[in-house]
Protein backbone atom coordinates (compact mmCIF):
# COMPACT_ATOMS: atom_id res chain seq x y z
CA UNK A 1 0.00 0.00 0.00
CA UNK A 2 1.23 3.67 -0.83
CA UNK A 3 2.38 5.84 2.13
CA UNK A 4 -0.78 8.10 0.91
CA UNK A 5 -3.36 5.23 1.48
CA UNK A 6 -1.75 4.55 5.05
CA UNK A 7 -1.73 7.70 6.23
CA UNK A 8 -5.39 7.83 5.72
CA UNK A 9 -6.01 3.80 7.48
CA UNK A 10 -3.90 5.22 10.13
CA UNK A 11 -5.78 8.53 10.63
CA UNK A 12 -9.24 6.19 10.47
CA UNK A 13 -8.00 4.03 13.07
CA UNK A 14 -7.53 6.61 15.48
CA UNK A 15 -10.33 8.74 14.40
CA UNK A 16 -12.22 5.03 15.48
CA UNK A 17 -10.41 5.34 18.55
CA UNK A 18 -11.43 8.75 19.73
CA UNK A 19 -15.05 8.07 18.83
CA UNK A 20 -14.87 4.62 20.79
CA UNK A 21 -13.90 7.28 23.72
CA UNK A 22 -17.41 8.59 23.73
CA UNK A 23 -19.27 5.31 22.99
CA UNK A 24 -17.59 4.16 26.29
CA UNK A 25 -17.78 7.40 28.03
CA UNK A 26 -20.85 9.17 27.19
CA UNK A 27 -20.19 11.72 30.50
CA UNK A 28 -17.66 12.96 27.90
CA UNK A 29 -20.11 13.75 25.83
CA UNK A 30 -22.58 14.49 28.06
CA UNK A 31 -20.41 17.35 29.08
CA UNK A 32 -19.93 19.01 25.52
CA UNK A 33 -23.96 18.97 25.22
CA UNK A 34 -24.53 19.67 28.58
CA UNK A 35 -22.63 22.92 28.38
CA UNK A 36 -24.61 24.65 25.37
CA UNK A 37 -27.71 23.68 27.38
CA UNK A 38 -26.62 25.35 30.68
CA UNK A 39 -25.30 28.33 28.98
CA UNK A 40 -28.65 28.53 27.27
CA UNK A 41 -30.67 28.03 30.49
CA UNK A 42 -27.98 30.46 32.16
CA UNK A 43 -27.69 32.84 29.62
CA UNK A 44 -30.78 33.13 27.73
CA UNK A 45 -33.03 32.97 31.04
CA UNK A 46 -31.20 34.49 33.70
CA UNK A 47 -29.05 37.29 32.33
CA UNK A 48 -31.51 37.76 29.32
CA UNK A 49 -33.99 38.93 31.13
CA UNK A 50 -31.98 41.87 31.89
CA UNK A 51 -29.94 42.55 29.31
CA UNK A 52 -31.21 44.72 26.76
CA UNK A 53 -30.22 43.84 22.74
CA UNK A 54 -29.50 47.02 20.46
CA UNK A 55 -32.78 47.09 18.01
CA UNK A 56 -34.85 45.78 20.52
CA UNK A 57 -34.86 41.57 19.10
CA UNK A 58 -35.34 38.64 21.39
CA UNK A 59 -32.29 38.25 23.45
CA UNK A 60 -32.27 34.56 23.01
CA UNK A 61 -32.72 34.60 19.08
CA UNK A 62 -29.73 37.38 19.32
CA UNK A 63 -27.93 34.68 22.23
CA UNK A 64 -27.93 31.74 20.06
CA UNK A 65 -25.22 32.70 17.41
CA UNK A 66 -22.98 33.91 20.08
CA UNK A 67 -23.34 29.81 21.78
CA UNK A 68 -22.54 28.50 18.54
CA UNK A 69 -19.64 30.26 18.48
CA UNK A 70 -18.83 29.86 22.31
CA UNK A 71 -19.30 25.66 21.49
CA UNK A 72 -16.36 26.38 19.00
CA UNK A 73 -14.20 27.84 21.23
CA UNK A 74 -14.43 25.69 23.90
CA UNK A 75 -13.69 22.71 21.77
CA UNK A 76 -10.23 23.45 22.00
CA UNK A 77 -10.42 22.04 25.64
CA UNK A 78 -11.45 19.06 24.01
CA UNK A 79 -7.93 18.99 21.74
CA UNK A 80 -6.00 20.18 24.67
CA UNK A 81 -7.36 17.27 27.07
CA UNK A 82 -6.17 14.86 24.33
CA UNK A 83 -3.35 15.92 23.18
CA UNK A 84 -1.90 16.57 27.29
CA UNK A 85 -3.24 13.13 28.31
CA UNK A 86 -1.68 10.92 25.60
CA UNK A 87 1.93 12.66 25.86
CA UNK A 88 1.74 12.47 29.90
CA UNK A 89 0.45 8.86 29.68
CA UNK A 90 3.53 8.32 26.95
CA UNK A 91 1.01 6.94 24.34
CA UNK A 92 2.52 9.76 21.91
CA UNK A 93 5.73 8.40 22.33
CA UNK A 94 4.52 4.64 21.86
CA UNK A 95 2.56 5.95 18.32
CA UNK A 96 5.83 7.58 17.85
CA UNK A 97 7.96 4.49 17.80
CA UNK A 98 5.84 2.28 15.63
CA UNK A 99 6.20 2.33 11.88
CA UNK A 100 2.47 4.30 10.94
CA UNK A 101 2.44 7.22 9.51
CA UNK A 102 3.53 10.56 11.39
CA UNK A 103 0.63 12.98 9.97
CA UNK A 104 -2.05 10.14 11.14
CA UNK A 105 -0.99 10.81 15.15
CA UNK A 106 -2.14 14.39 14.43
CA UNK A 107 -4.85 13.82 11.82
CA UNK A 108 -6.94 11.23 14.33
CA UNK A 109 -7.61 13.91 16.29
CA UNK A 110 -8.82 16.76 14.08
CA UNK A 111 -11.03 14.26 12.29
CA UNK A 112 -12.20 13.20 15.05
CA UNK A 113 -13.04 16.62 16.17
CA UNK A 114 -14.68 17.99 13.48
CA UNK A 115 -17.33 15.25 13.60
CA UNK A 116 -17.81 16.37 17.26
CA UNK A 117 -17.89 19.56 16.49
CA UNK A 118 -20.89 18.61 13.82
CA UNK A 119 -22.62 16.99 16.26
CA UNK A 120 -22.20 19.48 18.48
CA UNK A 121 -23.46 22.11 16.68
CA UNK A 122 -26.49 19.62 15.57
CA UNK A 123 -27.70 19.53 19.34
CA UNK A 124 -27.44 22.90 19.68
CA UNK A 125 -29.45 23.65 16.93
CA UNK A 126 -32.05 21.76 17.54
CA UNK A 127 -32.10 22.99 20.96
CA UNK A 128 -32.29 26.43 19.82
CA UNK A 129 -35.25 25.86 18.00
CA UNK A 130 -36.41 24.50 21.52
CA UNK A 131 -36.06 27.58 22.68
CA UNK A 132 -37.94 29.67 20.11
CA UNK A 133 -34.53 30.62 18.16
CA UNK A 134 -34.50 30.06 14.65
CA UNK A 135 -33.07 31.09 10.97
CA UNK A 136 -34.65 33.91 8.75
CA UNK A 137 -33.03 33.95 5.80
CA UNK A 138 -33.44 30.40 4.22
CA UNK A 139 -31.47 27.58 4.25
CA UNK A 140 -28.55 28.04 2.02
CA UNK A 141 -27.51 30.85 4.17
CA UNK A 142 -28.32 29.09 7.44
CA UNK A 143 -25.79 25.98 6.30
CA UNK A 144 -23.38 29.16 5.15
CA UNK A 145 -23.41 30.38 8.85
CA UNK A 146 -22.53 26.23 10.00
CA UNK A 147 -19.92 26.50 7.31
CA UNK A 148 -18.64 29.36 9.27
CA UNK A 149 -18.72 27.96 11.84
CA UNK A 150 -16.99 24.55 11.21
CA UNK A 151 -14.21 26.87 9.64
CA UNK A 152 -13.79 29.00 13.06
CA UNK A 153 -13.78 25.15 15.08
CA UNK A 154 -11.40 24.12 12.34
CA UNK A 155 -8.36 27.02 13.13
CA UNK A 156 -8.99 26.55 17.14
CA UNK A 157 -8.07 23.16 16.42
CA UNK A 158 -4.67 23.79 15.17
CA UNK A 159 -4.36 26.25 18.67
CA UNK A 160 -5.26 23.48 21.12
CA UNK A 161 -2.99 21.43 19.36
CA UNK A 162 0.11 23.84 19.42
CA UNK A 163 -1.04 24.41 23.03
CA UNK A 164 -1.65 20.55 23.94
CA UNK A 165 2.27 20.21 22.60
CA UNK A 166 3.13 22.94 24.53
CA UNK A 167 1.92 22.08 28.26
CA UNK A 168 2.27 18.14 28.18
CA UNK A 169 0.09 18.12 31.09
CA UNK A 170 -3.55 17.38 32.22
CA UNK A 171 -3.58 19.61 35.01
CA UNK A 172 -1.91 22.49 33.16
CA UNK A 173 -4.48 21.48 30.49
CA UNK A 174 -7.55 21.91 32.89
CA UNK A 175 -5.81 25.67 34.14
CA UNK A 176 -5.24 27.12 30.73
CA UNK A 177 -8.70 26.37 29.42
CA UNK A 178 -10.01 28.62 32.26
CA UNK A 179 -8.13 31.48 30.37
CA UNK A 180 -10.87 30.62 27.46
CA UNK A 181 -13.72 31.99 29.55
CA UNK A 182 -12.45 36.21 29.34
CA UNK A 183 -11.79 35.28 25.82
CA UNK A 184 -15.15 34.48 24.90
CA UNK A 185 -16.68 37.22 27.26
CA UNK A 186 -14.93 39.74 26.14
CA UNK A 187 -16.53 39.46 22.19
CA UNK A 188 -19.86 39.74 20.79
CA UNK A 189 -20.87 36.56 22.18
CA UNK A 190 -23.13 37.85 24.64
CA UNK A 191 -23.58 41.47 24.81
CA UNK A 192 -22.89 43.69 21.72
CA UNK A 193 -19.64 46.07 21.96
CA UNK A 194 -21.54 48.83 21.62
CA UNK A 195 -22.37 49.04 24.90
CA UNK A 196 -18.91 48.46 26.08
CA UNK A 197 -16.46 51.46 26.94
CA UNK A 198 -14.66 52.93 24.04
CA UNK A 199 -11.00 51.03 24.28
CA UNK A 200 -13.01 47.51 24.79
CA UNK A 201 -14.97 47.61 21.98
CA UNK A 202 -12.69 47.91 19.69
CA UNK A 203 -11.25 44.81 21.51
CA UNK A 204 -14.41 43.22 22.05
CA UNK A 205 -15.10 43.90 17.64
CA UNK A 206 -11.53 42.95 16.62
CA UNK A 207 -12.02 39.50 18.67
CA UNK A 208 -11.61 37.13 16.07
CA UNK A 209 -14.69 35.12 17.44
CA UNK A 210 -16.75 38.32 17.17
CA UNK A 211 -16.57 38.25 13.42
CA UNK A 212 -17.91 34.97 13.54
CA UNK A 213 -20.19 35.83 15.58
CA UNK A 214 -21.47 38.58 13.23
CA UNK A 215 -21.37 36.97 10.55
CA UNK A 216 -23.65 33.81 12.25
CA UNK A 217 -26.40 36.83 13.43
CA UNK A 218 -26.52 37.54 9.34
CA UNK A 219 -26.59 35.04 8.08
CA UNK A 220 -29.03 33.40 10.36
CA UNK A 221 -31.01 36.76 10.17
CA UNK A 222 -30.73 36.97 13.33
CA UNK A 223 -29.80 40.95 14.07
CA UNK A 224 -27.45 43.00 11.99
CA UNK A 225 -24.40 44.28 12.51
CA UNK A 226 -23.30 45.17 15.85
CA UNK A 227 -21.69 48.42 14.83
CA UNK A 228 -20.81 51.00 12.51
CA UNK A 229 -17.23 49.89 12.61
CA UNK A 230 -15.19 48.58 9.33
CA UNK A 231 -14.68 45.00 11.18
CA UNK A 232 -18.47 44.54 12.02
CA UNK A 233 -19.92 45.59 8.86
CA UNK A 234 -17.57 43.22 7.25
CA UNK A 235 -18.46 40.28 9.21
CA UNK A 236 -18.71 37.69 7.04
CA UNK A 237 -15.48 38.60 4.92
CA UNK A 238 -13.69 39.02 8.22
CA UNK A 239 -15.44 35.31 9.85
CA UNK A 240 -13.09 33.73 6.52
CA UNK A 241 -10.15 35.88 7.07
CA UNK A 242 -9.23 35.31 11.05
CA UNK A 243 -9.96 31.56 10.42
CA UNK A 244 -7.66 31.37 7.96
CA UNK A 245 -5.42 33.46 9.67
CA UNK A 246 -5.00 31.34 12.83
CA UNK A 247 -4.92 28.33 11.02
CA UNK A 248 -2.04 29.93 8.68
CA UNK A 249 -0.39 30.52 12.11
CA UNK A 250 -0.98 28.00 14.22
CA UNK A 251 -1.02 24.79 12.01
CA UNK A 252 2.31 25.33 11.28
CA UNK A 253 3.45 26.31 15.00
CA UNK A 254 1.60 22.98 16.06
CA UNK A 255 3.77 21.05 13.40
CA UNK A 256 6.52 22.29 14.32
CA UNK A 257 6.73 21.60 17.66
CA UNK A 258 5.21 17.45 17.03
CA UNK A 259 8.76 17.35 14.87
CA UNK A 260 10.62 19.39 17.62
CA UNK A 261 9.87 16.40 20.32
CA UNK A 262 12.45 14.38 18.39
CA UNK A 263 15.33 17.66 18.88
CA UNK B 1 19.07 -12.01 13.72
CA UNK B 2 20.86 -15.41 12.91
CA UNK B 3 24.39 -12.97 10.95
CA UNK B 4 25.63 -12.87 13.95
CA UNK B 5 25.93 -9.03 14.30
CA UNK B 6 24.59 -7.38 17.61
CA UNK B 7 21.21 -6.06 17.24
CA UNK B 8 22.13 -2.96 19.88
CA UNK B 9 25.31 -0.94 19.44
CA UNK B 10 25.80 2.74 20.70
CA UNK B 11 29.14 4.26 19.24
CA UNK B 12 30.01 7.47 21.27
CA UNK B 13 26.44 8.57 21.42
CA UNK B 14 25.83 12.43 22.27
CA UNK B 15 22.81 14.22 23.50
CA UNK B 16 22.59 17.97 25.22
CA UNK B 17 19.62 19.61 26.03
CA UNK B 18 20.50 23.22 26.19
CA UNK B 19 23.09 23.24 29.03
CA UNK B 20 23.04 20.14 30.52
CA UNK B 21 24.51 16.69 28.93
CA UNK B 22 22.70 14.15 28.75
CA UNK B 23 24.91 11.56 26.99
CA UNK B 24 28.41 12.01 26.35
CA UNK B 25 29.67 9.36 24.09
CA UNK B 26 27.64 6.77 25.03
CA UNK B 27 28.76 2.80 24.00
CA UNK B 28 26.94 0.34 24.29
CA UNK B 29 26.73 -3.46 22.40
CA UNK B 30 23.94 -5.77 22.78
CA UNK B 31 24.36 -9.46 21.22
CA UNK B 32 21.04 -10.71 19.48
CA UNK B 33 18.75 -12.83 21.89
CA UNK B 34 20.67 -11.15 24.70
CA UNK B 35 19.73 -8.66 27.63
CA UNK B 36 21.50 -5.76 28.65
CA UNK B 37 20.56 -3.77 31.78
CA UNK B 38 21.28 -0.30 32.08
CA UNK B 39 21.41 0.64 35.70
CA UNK B 40 21.87 4.07 36.68
CA UNK B 41 20.30 6.93 38.74
CA UNK B 42 18.39 9.57 38.06
CA UNK B 43 19.47 12.10 34.55
CA UNK B 44 22.21 9.30 33.85
CA UNK B 45 21.03 9.44 30.17
CA UNK B 46 18.93 6.44 30.65
CA UNK B 47 15.68 7.07 29.29
CA UNK B 48 17.48 9.73 26.52
CA UNK B 49 19.89 7.16 25.25
CA UNK B 50 16.97 4.48 25.02
CA UNK B 51 14.61 7.32 23.43
CA UNK B 52 17.62 8.00 20.72
CA UNK B 53 17.38 3.91 19.76
CA UNK B 54 13.84 3.45 19.20
CA UNK B 55 14.09 6.84 17.05
CA UNK B 56 11.94 9.54 19.27
CA UNK B 57 15.28 11.39 19.78
CA UNK B 58 18.15 12.40 17.00
CA UNK B 59 21.11 12.57 18.51
CA UNK B 60 23.40 15.40 18.67
CA UNK B 61 26.43 12.96 17.67
CA UNK B 62 27.70 9.46 17.96
CA UNK B 63 26.15 6.23 16.11
CA UNK B 64 22.79 4.00 16.62
CA UNK B 65 21.96 1.13 15.43
CA UNK B 66 19.22 -1.22 16.24
CA UNK B 67 18.94 -4.96 14.08
CA UNK B 68 21.40 -3.87 12.22
CA UNK B 69 19.83 -0.69 11.06
CA UNK B 70 20.98 2.88 11.58
CA UNK B 71 18.51 4.64 13.83
CA UNK B 72 18.71 7.97 11.92
CA UNK B 73 19.23 6.53 8.45
CA UNK B 74 16.03 3.92 8.59
CA UNK B 75 14.00 4.92 11.37
CA UNK B 76 10.53 3.53 9.93
CA UNK B 77 12.53 0.17 9.25
CA UNK B 78 13.34 0.39 12.56
CA UNK B 79 10.72 1.58 14.02
CA UNK B 80 8.81 -1.90 12.43
CA UNK B 81 11.30 -4.10 14.26
CA UNK B 82 11.19 -2.87 17.86
CA UNK B 83 8.69 -2.77 20.79
CA UNK B 84 8.58 0.04 23.59
CA UNK B 85 7.69 0.03 27.35
CA UNK B 86 8.14 2.72 29.01
CA UNK B 87 7.96 3.98 32.55
CA UNK B 88 4.27 4.85 32.50
CA UNK B 89 1.10 2.62 31.13
CA UNK B 90 0.76 3.67 27.39
CA UNK B 91 -2.06 2.59 27.03
CA UNK B 92 -5.45 3.85 26.28
CA UNK B 93 -7.35 3.03 29.86
CA UNK B 94 -10.87 4.03 28.01
CA UNK B 95 -10.54 1.12 25.93
CA UNK B 96 -10.64 -2.71 26.66
CA UNK B 97 -7.65 -4.45 26.51
CA UNK B 98 -8.60 -6.32 23.29
CA UNK B 99 -9.66 -2.90 21.49
CA UNK B 100 -6.07 -1.61 22.71
CA UNK B 101 -4.01 -4.87 20.80
CA UNK B 102 -6.44 -4.00 17.87
CA UNK B 103 -5.66 -0.65 17.71
CA UNK B 104 -2.24 -0.98 18.47
CA UNK B 105 -2.16 -3.51 15.68
CA UNK B 106 -3.61 -1.95 13.07
CA UNK B 107 -1.80 1.13 13.50
CA UNK B 108 1.41 -1.69 13.30
CA UNK B 109 -0.58 -2.30 9.90
CA UNK B 110 -1.83 -5.48 10.34
CA UNK B 111 -5.16 -6.38 8.53
CA UNK B 112 -8.06 -5.86 10.64
CA UNK B 113 -8.69 -9.81 10.38
CA UNK B 114 -4.92 -10.34 11.68
CA UNK B 115 -5.31 -7.76 14.10
CA UNK B 116 -7.98 -9.10 15.70
CA UNK B 117 -6.12 -13.09 15.81
CA UNK B 118 -3.21 -11.22 17.50
CA UNK B 119 -4.94 -9.38 19.80
CA UNK B 120 -6.63 -12.61 21.33
CA UNK B 121 -3.12 -14.41 21.33
CA UNK B 122 -1.50 -12.23 23.52
CA UNK B 123 -4.24 -11.48 25.43
CA UNK B 124 -3.76 -15.88 26.23
CA UNK B 125 0.25 -15.26 26.02
CA UNK B 126 -0.17 -12.26 28.73
CA UNK B 127 -2.73 -13.89 31.05
CA UNK B 128 -5.57 -11.56 30.23
CA UNK B 129 -7.88 -13.41 28.25
CA UNK B 130 -10.91 -13.29 31.18
CA UNK B 131 -10.67 -9.35 31.51
CA UNK B 132 -9.77 -8.49 27.99
CA UNK B 133 -13.35 -6.84 27.31
CA UNK B 134 -13.13 -5.20 30.30
CA UNK B 135 -12.13 -1.39 30.23
CA UNK B 136 -8.57 -0.77 30.89
CA UNK B 137 -8.90 1.19 33.35
CA UNK B 138 -10.29 -1.54 35.73
CA UNK B 139 -7.31 -3.15 35.83
CA UNK B 140 -4.84 -3.76 38.63
CA UNK B 141 -1.36 -1.71 38.33
CA UNK B 142 -0.12 -5.80 37.20
CA UNK B 143 -2.43 -6.24 34.34
CA UNK B 144 -1.99 -2.73 32.98
CA UNK B 145 1.91 -3.80 33.08
CA UNK B 146 1.34 -6.49 31.50
CA UNK B 147 -1.26 -5.18 28.54
CA UNK B 148 1.24 -2.53 28.02
CA UNK B 149 4.22 -5.34 27.40
CA UNK B 150 1.07 -7.49 25.04
CA UNK B 151 1.16 -4.16 22.88
CA UNK B 152 4.91 -3.70 22.79
CA UNK B 153 5.18 -7.74 21.53
CA UNK B 154 2.61 -7.24 18.69
CA UNK B 155 4.64 -7.61 16.23
CA UNK B 156 7.09 -10.15 18.02
CA UNK B 157 9.93 -7.58 17.60
CA UNK B 158 13.39 -8.21 17.14
CA UNK B 159 14.61 -6.09 19.60
CA UNK B 160 12.34 -4.83 23.02
CA UNK B 161 13.12 -1.78 25.18
CA UNK B 162 12.19 -1.77 28.34
CA UNK B 163 12.46 1.45 30.31
CA UNK B 164 12.19 1.48 33.80
CA UNK B 165 9.15 -1.47 33.42
CA UNK B 166 9.12 -1.76 37.42
CA UNK B 167 9.46 1.30 38.68
CA UNK B 168 6.69 2.27 41.33
CA UNK B 169 5.44 -0.92 41.16
CA UNK B 170 5.03 -3.18 44.18
CA UNK B 171 7.26 -6.27 44.20
CA UNK B 172 4.39 -8.65 42.99
CA UNK B 173 3.87 -6.53 39.45
CA UNK B 174 7.61 -6.71 40.06
CA UNK B 175 8.01 -10.44 39.64
CA UNK B 176 5.10 -10.18 37.44
CA UNK B 177 7.60 -8.29 34.68
CA UNK B 178 10.07 -10.43 35.21
CA UNK B 179 8.45 -13.44 34.21
CA UNK B 180 7.05 -12.14 31.19
CA UNK B 181 9.97 -10.87 30.10
CA UNK B 182 12.03 -13.92 30.75
CA UNK B 183 9.60 -15.78 28.56
CA UNK B 184 9.78 -13.62 25.86
CA UNK B 185 13.79 -13.15 25.90
CA UNK B 186 13.29 -17.51 25.65
CA UNK B 187 11.53 -16.75 22.42
CA UNK B 188 14.99 -15.00 21.17
CA UNK B 189 14.31 -11.48 21.77
CA UNK B 190 16.56 -8.97 22.11
CA UNK B 191 16.10 -6.86 25.34
CA UNK B 192 17.52 -3.69 26.36
CA UNK B 193 15.81 -2.94 30.28
CA UNK B 194 16.91 0.26 32.06
CA UNK B 195 16.20 0.29 35.77
CA UNK B 196 17.21 1.52 39.25
CA UNK B 197 17.11 -1.87 40.60
CA UNK B 198 20.70 -3.92 40.99
CA UNK B 199 18.21 -6.69 41.90
CA UNK B 200 16.11 -6.09 38.57
CA UNK B 201 19.46 -6.51 36.63
CA UNK B 202 20.68 -9.41 38.43
CA UNK B 203 17.34 -11.28 37.55
CA UNK B 204 17.00 -10.49 34.41
CA UNK B 205 20.38 -9.22 32.39
CA UNK B 206 23.14 -11.08 30.78
CA UNK B 207 24.97 -8.11 31.01
CA UNK B 208 24.75 -5.05 32.61
CA UNK B 209 26.15 -1.73 32.19
CA UNK B 210 26.33 0.72 34.29
CA UNK B 211 26.11 4.41 33.06
CA UNK B 212 26.39 8.15 35.42
CA UNK B 213 26.42 11.16 33.22
CA UNK B 214 25.63 10.24 30.12
CA UNK B 215 28.75 7.48 29.98
CA UNK B 216 29.16 4.13 31.08
CA UNK B 217 31.32 3.32 33.95
CA UNK B 218 31.31 0.11 34.05
CA UNK B 219 30.13 -3.39 32.24
CA UNK B 220 30.02 -6.77 33.06
CA UNK B 221 27.78 -9.91 34.70
CA UNK B 222 25.91 -8.85 37.15
CA UNK B 223 27.80 -11.41 38.90
CA UNK B 224 31.54 -10.18 38.03
CA UNK B 225 30.25 -6.52 39.21
CA UNK B 226 28.46 -7.95 42.33
CA UNK B 227 32.45 -9.30 43.31
CA UNK B 228 33.52 -5.75 42.84
CA UNK B 229 31.02 -4.49 45.14
CA UNK B 230 31.40 -7.60 47.43
CA UNK B 231 28.35 -9.95 48.36
CA UNK B 232 27.53 -8.09 51.47
CA UNK B 233 27.78 -4.64 52.86
CA UNK B 234 28.75 -4.28 56.87
CA UNK B 235 27.67 -0.82 58.42
CA UNK B 236 28.56 -0.01 61.45
CA UNK B 237 27.19 3.45 63.25
CA UNK B 238 29.67 4.34 66.31
CA UNK B 239 29.15 6.48 69.37
CA UNK B 240 31.87 9.38 68.79
CA UNK B 241 33.67 10.41 66.33
CA UNK B 242 37.16 8.52 67.43
CA UNK B 243 35.24 5.53 67.05
CA UNK B 244 34.23 6.70 63.44
CA UNK B 245 38.45 6.48 62.92
CA UNK B 246 38.69 3.10 64.73
CA UNK B 247 35.94 1.64 62.47
CA UNK B 248 37.06 3.07 59.41
CA UNK B 249 40.69 1.53 60.17
CA UNK B 250 38.85 -2.01 60.81
CA UNK B 251 36.72 -2.06 58.19
CA UNK B 252 39.69 -1.26 55.59
CA UNK B 253 41.51 -4.18 56.67
CA UNK B 254 38.93 -6.23 56.50
CA UNK B 255 37.38 -5.43 52.99
CA UNK B 256 39.23 -5.10 49.39
CA UNK B 257 37.24 -1.38 49.30
CA UNK B 258 37.67 1.97 51.03
CA UNK B 259 35.24 2.07 53.43
CA UNK B 260 32.45 4.92 53.16
CA UNK B 261 32.64 7.18 55.97
CA UNK B 262 29.85 9.43 56.28
CA UNK B 263 30.86 11.56 59.70
CA UNK B 264 27.30 13.60 59.91
CA UNK B 265 25.95 9.99 60.66
CA UNK B 266 28.83 8.75 62.60
CA UNK B 267 28.30 5.69 59.72
CA UNK B 268 31.04 3.40 58.33
CA UNK B 269 30.26 1.25 55.07
CA UNK B 270 32.14 -1.47 53.57
CA UNK B 271 31.64 -4.31 51.20
CA UNK B 272 32.88 -8.09 52.20
CA UNK B 273 32.73 -11.38 50.53
CA UNK B 274 32.26 -13.74 53.65
CA UNK B 275 28.94 -12.46 55.11
CA UNK B 276 28.98 -13.84 58.86
CA UNK B 277 33.08 -14.64 58.90
CA UNK B 278 33.53 -10.97 57.76
CA UNK B 279 31.04 -9.28 60.08
CA UNK B 280 32.28 -11.47 62.87
CA UNK B 281 35.87 -10.74 62.37
CA UNK B 282 35.08 -6.70 62.03
CA UNK B 283 33.10 -7.21 65.58
CA UNK B 284 35.83 -8.80 67.17
CA UNK B 285 38.47 -6.37 65.98
CA UNK B 286 36.07 -3.26 66.99
CA UNK B 287 35.73 -4.97 70.57
CA UNK B 288 39.25 -5.40 70.82
CA UNK B 289 39.61 -1.90 70.14
CA UNK B 290 37.17 -0.75 72.73
CA UNK B 291 35.28 1.19 70.33
CA UNK B 292 31.74 2.05 71.22
CA UNK B 293 29.47 0.21 68.62
CA UNK B 294 25.82 1.86 68.48
CA UNK B 295 24.66 -0.08 65.29
CA UNK B 296 25.12 -2.85 63.12
CA UNK B 297 23.91 -4.27 60.14
CA UNK B 298 25.11 -6.93 57.19
CA UNK B 299 23.06 -6.55 54.51
CA UNK B 300 22.83 -6.99 50.69
CA UNK B 301 24.74 -4.23 48.57
CA UNK B 302 22.35 -1.57 46.42
CA UNK B 303 22.69 0.69 43.50
CA UNK B 304 23.93 2.76 46.02
CA UNK B 305 26.53 1.15 47.42
CA UNK B 306 27.51 0.27 43.37
CA UNK B 307 27.75 4.68 42.90
CA UNK B 308 29.45 5.08 45.85
CA UNK B 309 32.11 2.42 45.01
CA UNK B 310 32.46 3.30 41.27
CA UNK B 311 32.02 6.70 41.54
CA UNK B 312 32.30 8.34 45.52
CA UNK B 313 29.18 9.70 44.82
CA UNK B 314 25.80 9.12 46.18
CA UNK B 315 23.14 7.29 43.49
CA UNK B 316 19.85 9.95 44.14
CA UNK B 317 22.48 12.69 45.13
CA UNK B 318 18.90 14.82 44.84
CA UNK B 319 20.59 16.90 41.72
CA UNK B 320 17.66 18.38 40.45
CA UNK B 321 18.76 19.35 36.82
CA UNK B 322 16.03 18.87 34.83
CA UNK B 323 16.86 17.01 31.90
CA UNK B 324 13.74 14.56 30.17
CA UNK B 325 14.86 11.75 32.51
CA UNK B 326 13.57 13.93 35.62
CA UNK B 327 10.76 15.20 33.84
CA UNK B 328 9.27 12.24 33.35
CA UNK B 329 10.11 10.44 36.08
CA UNK B 330 8.46 12.95 38.12
CA UNK B 331 5.29 13.31 36.20
CA UNK B 332 5.29 9.27 36.81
Amino acid sequence: MSSLRWTISDTLTLTKRDLLHWRYEPSRIAWTLAFPVMSILLFGYVFGSAIVVPGGEDYREYLMPGLFVMAAAFGITETLFGIAMDTERGITNRLRAMPMSRVAILGGGCVAAMINAVVNFVVMIAMGLVVGWSWHDGIVNALLAVLLLLLLRFSVLWIGIWTGLQIRSIETAGNVSGLLFPFTMISSIFVSPSQMPGWLQTIAEWNPLSSTVGAARELFGNGGPASDSWVAQHAIEMAIVWPLVLTAIFAPLAVRKYQAMSK
Amino acid sequence: MTDGRPAIVAAGLRKRFGEKVALDGLDLEVPAGTVLGLLGPNGAGKTTAVSILTTLLRADGGRAEVAGLDVAAHAPEVRARIGLTGQTDAIDEILSGRQNLELFGRLHHLSPRESKRRAAELLEQFGLTEAGDRQAKGYSGGMKRRLDLAVSFITAPQVLFLDEPTTGQDPRNRMEVWSVVRELVAGGTTVLLTTHYLDEADQLADKISVVDRGRVIAEGTPDALKRRLGASQVDLVLRDDDGVTAAAGILARVSDAEPVVDRSRRSVSAPVHDRVASLTEVLQAVQAAGVAVEDVALRQPTLDDVFLQLTGSRADGGEADPTPDDAEEVAA
